[in-house]
């Protein structure tokens, strides 16, 4: 093989030399290069999306459900801006994808040119890193750079910018094993004394816990096997972020729900009561602490990350220990049972966890008349359990009532935007898991606000016989908005509801696909089958009712103990001060 | 480090690196950090701090490493112990960033800028600049029958004090370089 190459043929030889399946892109004047040399050959399959933000969130739904990272290709100027948001979200997520976008010819570059953006500029601060490539004989380079840098340490996204005649012009191809990657090498083995302290403090609690959140299911499923092992032979109870679902069955002995601002009370209240916290791959966001001074006051935190910086961000820890959690659990495990596996008796703490798991936060009201949101997700469930299935979610209400009534065994399985909180982000992100995964049964649990602003990858699910159920939690409001205007804003609904929503039947038709509406409770269930039976995209509108809230909630502020756990004691609950926090 | 010496129950004022949550006052510290000397690279750094919120009192960068393309990049921020640590973990975790040294947690470190002073004045006052020049070690760089301009190469507040000696002497204008730090003693920062 001639190592003699042209950009674009570099471009398509090093992302078949990283292992590159699936690329999700959309064509234009500053990449048509690279698209030619992908219509040139047959081993990498190009998914053409309806929009770039399609693109990056289908790529990070294939990412996220293979370990694998997502490969984006989109053009210079709107292509590169409109993948912006899907960039961003990838980041606060920490989901490895590489962008590669076209960039106008380097002695255009700064003149204003037609379809010119400064890429690397507008993507510094939503990417890991990002390159613009100005010479050919860096480009096999750069790129293989780019998938080491979004796949070690903590995983991200990557942005090459590529311009035209970089693609035009002839360099010299190093395979990935020649490339300097070695100047990115993020620590991944833990310090043995700080894994030895946080062993004595596994044998010292008397109130446990294990915080465990995505950076568990980043690391690999290895992680995830070792994390129940930890779990089982400890003993202790444990709860995960809304990103870490899966990494632990929601079905094991340990699990005691999600926590954060609408987990469960149980895991709320054993966060805030407990002597002993193993934070384990999360990272004390703001939506798992809440008032930061009033956070588990009464415990010593262990917090194992590979990202030194999430060390003391928001809650100052006792054992700080920075490494890969499959490594450092592992580890962990390992000097555990040199000393005995020794553990205090932890049975009246879960007599006390057991007290508050029988409050039944997750309670609503039951109806006839009106489909429940959250029976409608409790069907679901019931009638997906246990199947081959890989669930993504839009942002709000739905997204939380999703993660309280479905449970998940499996890591890769969940796939919902957490950091960033991206309406959008569904629709595009289960066409990604269903070309990775085309078997199996993916599912968006959706809103109809959310499903909205990316409606339009119907079109790419419809082309490539993507058999995704787009599963629309139909209230006609932005319910999450009008539950804050509810609680926060004196019921003064500031256009929080939408007056023409689409007929979501006649438009599945129109996308060339089925549409199934649902309103009656009785009904449900034929209809879920229904859409679950169909061997194609499945728009399914399932009307609900209209002014549900989610509960239980933190509300901002306030500390986990300050749980608000049904509609009646809502009332004034959240002060001025919780109104200026998001 | 064991957490068995810690009072449960301390986390509000944890003991990992001994520090009160309770009000803190601002430190200022010198950060040295050697990166990559890339395309963009400063706008990274720059971009992480006006972006987080962080303080820059004083920015140099050049390259200081030809061969291997290596810049030193001189901070001198100011912030809270855990802002200061923060500062300290973002910039590390950057990629072209090679490593981060905190000149002022690791104690004995010389830190020196430099300044050019535009003094004009007559008579008695002109008489009166060059003497404090002269007291102060400032050089004459240039001069003129009406003007001078002084070189400084001082630690920042001894350019301020020389600054202020020149205000009623007839100071015109001042450019200053920011902070330039290393380590005192044989070691290396890296």
């Amino acid at each position: 093989m001639s190592t003699e190459m042209t950009g674009a043929e570099i471009v398509v030889q090093a992302l078949k030399d990283q292992g590159v399946e699936v690329v999700f892109g959309y064509p234009g004047g500053a990449v048509l290069p690279i698209y030619d040399e992908i219509f040139k050959q047959n081993e990498i399959r190009h998914i053409l999306v309806r929009h770039e933000q399609g693109a990056a969130h289908a790529a990070e739904g294939y990412a996220r459900s293979t370990g694998k990272p997502g490969v984006v290709l989109v053009t210079s100027g709107p292509g590169a801006t409109n993948a912006v948001t899907g960039m961003t979200d990838a980041l606060m997520d920490s989901i490895p994808l590489v962008v590669l976008t076209g960039q106008v010819p380097t002695f255009m570059i700064g003149n204003d040119a037609f379809q010119e953006a400064d890429t690397v500029g507008i993507t510094r601060p939503c990417t890991k890193h990002n390159w613009l490539v100005r010479d050919t004989d860096q480009l096999a380079d750069t790129i293989h750079r780019g998938f080491h840098v979004a796949t070690h340490g903590r995983p991200g996204p990557v942005l090459i910018d590529i311009p035209k005649d970089v693609q035009f012009a002839t360099g010299t191809y190093v395979a990935p094993e020649q490339a300097r990657t070695h100047t990115y090498a993020p620590r991944t083995r833990g310090d043995r004394a700080a894994i030895e302290a946080a062993v004595e403090l596994l044998e010292r609690a008397e109130r446990p816990v294990l915080y465990t959140g995505g950076g568990v299911i980043n690391s690999g499923p290895r992680a995830s096997a070792l994390l129940r092992e930890l779990a089982a032979e400890t003993g202790f109870p444990l709860t995960s972020t809304l990103m870490g679902l899966g990494a632990y069955p929601a079905s094991g002995p340990a699990w005691i729900g999600m926590l954060g601002m609408h987990g469960t009370y149980e895991a709320n209240m054993t966060m805030h009561g407990c002597d002993a916290m193993f934070c384990i791959g999360a990272r004390f966001d703001d939506r798992i602490t809440g008032k930061l001074d009033a956070f588990s006051p009464g415990s010593r935190k262990v917090h194992v990350d590979i990202d030194p910086s999430s060390i003391n961000k928001n809650i100052r820890v006792d054992v700080p220990i920075v490494g890969d959690i499959a490594e450092v659990l592992e580890e962990m495990l390992a000097i555990w049972r040199e000393r005995g596996a020794k553990k205090r008796d932890v049975s009246a703490w879960w007599k006390q966890i057991e007290e508050w798991r029988a409050v039944k936060c997750l309670t609503y009201k039951a109806s006839t008349s009106t489909i429940k949101p959250q029976y409608a997700i409790e069907r679901l469930e019931a009638l997906t359990r246990g199947m081959d299935r890989y669930v993504t979610t839009e942002v709000g209400q739905h997204q939380m009532w999703a993660a309280q009534f479905m449970g998940f065994d499996e890591p890769n399985r969940w796939m919902t935007s957490g950091g960033l909180g991206t309406m959008g982000y569904g629709t595009p992100a289960s066409i990604g898991v269903q070309v990775a995964h085309p078997e199996s049964l993916v599912i968006n649990v959706a809103g109809e606000a959310s499903w909205l602003m990316n409606m339009q990858e119907m079109g790419t699910a419809v082309q490539y016989r993507l058999p995704v159920k787009q599963f629309i939690l139909n209230n006609e409001r932005l319910g999450m908005v009008r539950q804050w205007q509810q609680l926060l804003h004196g019921e003064r609904y500031s256009h929080s509801w939408s007056e023409a929503l689409p007929d979501f039947v006649k438009l599945a038709e129109a996308f060339g696909c089925k549409g199934i509406k649902c309103d009656d409770p009785a009904d449900l269930d034929d209809a879920i089958r229904e859409m679950l039976a169909y061997d194609g995209p499945v728009i399914f509108d399932c009307v609900v009712e209209k002014h549900e809230n989610c509960f239980p909630m933190i509300p901002s502020g306030k500390a986990h103990n300050e749980m608000l756990l049904g509609e009646a004691s809502t009332e004034g609950a959240i002060g001025s001060s919780g109104a200026v926090l998001v | 480090m064991s957490p068995m010496t810690l009072k449960p129950g301390s986390s509000a004022q944890s003991a990992y690196n001994l520090r009160s949550t309770l009000p803190e006052s601002h430190e200022r510290h010198t950060l040295s950090v050697l990166v990559d000397n890339e395309p963009g690279v400063l706008a990274r750094v720059i971009g992480l701090f006006s972006g987080r919120g962080y303080n820059i009192e004083s920015l140099t960068v050049a390259e200081t490493d030809h061969a291997s393309h290596l810049s030193r990049i001189t901070i001198v921020t100011t912030g809270t112990p855990q802002v200061i640590d923060q500062i300290h973990a973002q910039l590390e975790r950057m990629v072209p960033v090679h490593g981060v040294t905190d000149l002022t947690v690791l104690g004995a470190h010389i830190e020196r800028e430099l300044a050019l002073v535009k003094v004009a004045s007559t008579g008695e006052k002109r008489v009166e600049a060059l003497r404090m020049a002269d007291l102060m070690q400032a050089r004459c760089v240039d001069v003129t029958l009406e003007s001078f301009v002084f070189e400084i190469a001082q630690t920042s507040d001894q350019i301020d004090a020389f600054i202020e000696l020149m205000r009623p002497l007839g100071l015109l204008e001042v450019a200053r370089t920011g902070v330039a730090a290393v380590m005192r003693g044989k070691e290396p920062m890296e």
